[in-house]
Order: structure tokens, then C-alpha cells, then sequence
């Protein structure tokens, strides 16, 4: 319902240090017409140019510290609120790939009740 | 006929200018009292920030807002997560708890009737009667497409209801129910997607005339051998019941809200799809006592093309409302 509005592009940005960056990071709102518990959040699959980065380098923070996905699955008192911003980190040698890339977000959300995963999908063409 | 049927709005109907940051909860409930309509309907999961942690600084702001507009509260949507964590469902035990949060919630902001999700048991249910009728909250079972008033599944809801002789369990209809045309919304947005036009006339008048929605997927997905999007299409018509709006009257006793669901309106203030014009005339004539309250859930159909105006589509549907009304009362007169 929101898709196409997942992932801020202007706020793509690399971590770590400028001449030899760890990772990059972006804001992401959750695609949904309300909060959810960040248990619910099955999955934030991030890629570049349709390749999938591994689970384990993505951290997920909608404000009270970041976490990984395997803990995020398991924090049953945080919420991502409606329509608030959260950040995605991701650890990436080298950072963002410099030039025109495509930047994809998949959501993956456990809405009890609908029979079957939500999936929400966004993608950016991002100048770095 | 004088007709008891207020008018009022969810806040479900501005998600996309809310989501932007484009409109407050307060710009909302401002914008529902400059076209009478002082009902709000909220979703604390949407409209809270902090929920499930609402002190009682935040309802006395809420009121105090709600008061600057002459509006006042209608109903709160409920959510029940049976499925918070991964490896099991709630017991029964957790999820009457979570019922009691949300009843308790409701009734400190001064509600009386609380949507409850289509898919929570009637057995669950049962089980949080004795909290309601304490809290003198209405729990209404949400009555949403693909499922319809004389379902099943919501019979079950009444049967308790009745076995228990309570007042404070019911139902609470979703006018997505009443889909007499196939929204030209939907059809509009699955043509940008790929559907041939002769493919989206042809579902459509299979929904036109009422054809079971397997006949028609079955028709496009294998002898058309339909693209993608002429299959999603045909899919959507396993969520588009035309219910019967005679049966109304008969139902009226079990509802004292309604979820006034619509995908657009047209400029002359009729809906392409949803058939007020007979449902609106059969709550008149009940005497139904409750709230119209908007649910407008057109932007995922339009915002690939188009900016969304959720205030003007909820205007036209409220024009609608009062001219609807009006005629009813006349012709009861």
C-alpha cells in the first residue's frame, strides 16, 4: 500500500570512515497502515543491482539501538511506528558502489491476520 | 422518517497524507468537523506512537483536541498479533489478555464500541464478554469482504451473542461488502500493469453478473492464458461479494457502527461500486442508530499516477451520505 515509498533515496549514505567506508545506511518507513512489533518484521532483505546482501550484515535501529535481524525477530518490546522513519545499516566493504545503482528493499512482515507473509517492495536507482 | 445515522470518518482514511507527513491527526479530525462529520474513528496502532503505552496525559491531549473541533470519539480498531512470536501462536490465555489491554485502552479514551478483527474467535471473544460489559464497550466483529453478513463464520459471533444475552458483543459491518460494480479503480490500475482492455471488460462483466469468482480466474488464467496482472485481476473477484442490503434490517440489532469503506467516488457524488443507494435506504428504514464512518481506501489504487485527495474523495462521500439520507427520510415519510 505504500511501496513505492519505502526507501528514502536522498538519505543513502556510507559508514566507517570517508576514505575507507564499512558500510552504508538509509531510512526506510515500514510499508503498513499501522505500527507493528519488531518481532512481526520477519526480514529486510537489502540488495544492489537484484544481489542480495547477506541477513547478517543488515542492522535495523527505529530509534532505540540497532539491531541485527536475528535479534530484531526477537525484541518483543519495540514497535515501529506508522509512517516513522527507521535506519537500515549494512555492512558492506567499501560502501555504496560508486556511479548508478539499483537499490532494492524487501520487507517481509508476520501480520496475523493475513493467511500468508506480507511482502512489501521498493527499489531506487541511487548516484553515488 | 427522522434518521438516527451520524456521520463520521476513520482516520484508516488519510493513511496516505498521514504517512507522508502531509497531514496531522489533528488536520484530519479539523478537516472531518468542517464537513459535519464529528465522528472519529482511530486506530491507536496507527495513530498512538507510544502504543501500547498511553498515559493519561496523552488521552487528556487527545480530548482536549478533539473538543477544539466539536468532535468526539467513535469507535477504536483493534489488532490482536496471535502471531507476535515466530515459534507459536498465542495461547488462548494471551490472547484474551491482549483483548483486555486494548478494552481497557478503549475505555479510558471514553469509546464505547471497539472493531475487533474478522479473524479473532468467537470462542476468544466469548471469553472477554464479562470485561466489555463491565467497561460498557461494543465489541463489534469487523463483517469485511470476502465474507458478508449471513457468513458462517459470523453467525457464530451472533450465536453467542444471543446464547449469552449480552448487549456488549456483535458485529460491525465493512460496506466493501455491498460491491454491486467492479471498482474502475482496480481495473484502471491493473491496465497500467499490463491487463488487456478486452481482458479487464471481460472480468468485469463477469462480476457484473454475479458469475462465481472460479468460473472467471479459471477463464482468464487458463484459456486466456492471462499475463500477470489479468490474473491478479480476476483474483480480486475472490474478495468483491455483492451481500444482499435487504438483509440489513434483520442485522441492524447486532451493529451501532459501520465502516463506510469506498475505493472512489465520482464527481457527482455517486459511488462507481458500492451500492450506498440501497444499503444507506435499508438502515433508515431499520431505524439503525450508529455511525457512517468513512474508510476510504482508494490511494494504493491511484498513487502510481496520481496525487492522492483523500479530503476530497471524503467530501464527495459525505455529500453522498446526506443526500442518500435525505431522500430515504423522504420517501419513508
Amino acid at each position: 500500500m505504500f511501496d513505492k515509498y519505502i526507501i528514502d533515496p536522498a538519505s543513502v549514505a556510507n559508514t566507517g570512515p570517508a576514505d575507507a567506508p564499512t558500510g552504508f545506511s538509509f531510512t526506510t518507513k515500514l510499508g503498513y497502515y499501522r505500527g507493528l512489533g519488531l518481532s512481526m518484521v520477519e526480514d529486510l532483505k537489502v540488495s544492489i543491482d537484484g544481489e542480495a546482501l547477506p541477513r547478517e550484515a543488515v542492522l535495523f535501529d527505529e530509534g532505540q539501538g540497532p539491531l541485527t535481524l536475528d535479534q530484531m525477530e526477537e525484541a518483543f518490546d519495540r514497535r515501529w511506528a506508522f509512517g516513522a522513519p527507521a535506519t537500515i545499516t549494512v555492512a558492506l566493504e567499501g560502501g555504496f558502489p560508486k556511479g548508478e545503482h539499483k537499490l532494492t528493499l524487501q520487507q517481509r512482515l508476520r501480520i496475523s491476520y493475513m493467511p500468508f507473509p506480507s511482502f512489501n517492495n521498493d527499489e531506487k536507482v541511487i548516484s553515488f | 422518517m427522522k434518521s438516527k445515522i451520524q456521520r463520521g470518518i476513520s482516520l484508516y482514511s488519510f493513511q496516505e497524507e498521514m504517512f507522508l507527513g502531509r497531514m496531522s491527526v489533528e488536520d484530519v479530525v479539523a478537516f472531518g468537523a468542517s464537513i459535519g462529520a464529528k465522528g472519529i474513528e482511530i486506530l491507536p496502532e496507527q495513530n498512538m506512537p507510544t502504543f501500547p503505552n498511553i498515559t493519561d496525559q496523552q488521552i487528556g491531549e487527545w480530548q482536549d483536541m478533539l473538543a477544539r473541533h466539536g468532535a468526539h470519539f467513535t469507535c477504536y480498531d483493534m489488532f490482536l498479533d496471535t502471531k507476535r512470536r515466530k515459534d507459536r501462536l498465542m495461547s488462548d490465555e494471551e490472547q484474551v489478555e491482549s483483548i483486555h489491554r486494548d478494552l481497557v485502552l478503549c475505555n479510558r479514551l471514553g469509546i464505547k464500541n471497539m472493531r475487533i478483527l474478522i479473524f479473532v474467535r468467537p470462542d476468544i471473544l466469548e471469553k472477554c464478554v464479562p470485561m466489555a460489559e463491565k467497561l460498557d464497550v461494543h465489541m463489534g466483529v469487523e463483517v469485511h469482504a470476502p465474507w458478508y453478513l449471513d457468513h458462517a463464520w459470523i453467525l457464530r459471533t451472533i450465536e453467542v451473542a444471543d446464547r449469552l444475552k449480552t448487549k456488549h458483543l456483535g458485529i460491525l459491518p465493512d460496506m466493501g461488502i455491498f460491491m454491486k460494480h467492479y471498482p474502475p479503480a482496480f481495473r484502471a490500475r491493473f491496465e497500467r500493469q499490463g491487463a488487456r482492455p478486452e481482458v479487464t471488460q471481460f472480468i468485469v462483466d463477469q462480476h457484473e453478473q454475479k458469475v462465481m469468482c472460479e468460473y472467471t480466474i479459471y477463464e482468464v488464467a487458463v484459456k486466456m492464458q492471462g499475463n500477470k496482472a489479468e490474473v491478479a485481476m480476476a483474483e480480486t473477484l475472490r474478495h468483491a461479494p455483492y451481500a444482499n442490503p435487504k438483509r440489513i434490517g434483520d442485522f441492524a440489532p447486532y451493529f451501532r457502527h459501520i465502516q463506510a469503506k469506498f475505493y472512489e467516488m465520482n464527481e457527482d457524488y455517486t459511488d462507481p461500486a458500492l451500492a450506498y443507494d440501497e444499503v444507506i435506504p435499508e438502515l433508515v428504514k431499520a431505524g439503525w442508530e450508529g455511525t457512517l464512518s468513512s474508510e476510504y481506501e482508494g490511494n494504493r489504487w491511484i498513487q502510481d499516477v496520481h496525487e492522492v485527495d483523500s479530503r476530497e474523495q471524503v467530501r464527495r462521500q459525505h455529500v453522498m451520505f446526506e443526500r442518500l439520507i435525505a431522500k430515504a427520510e423522504a420517501e419513508l415519510a
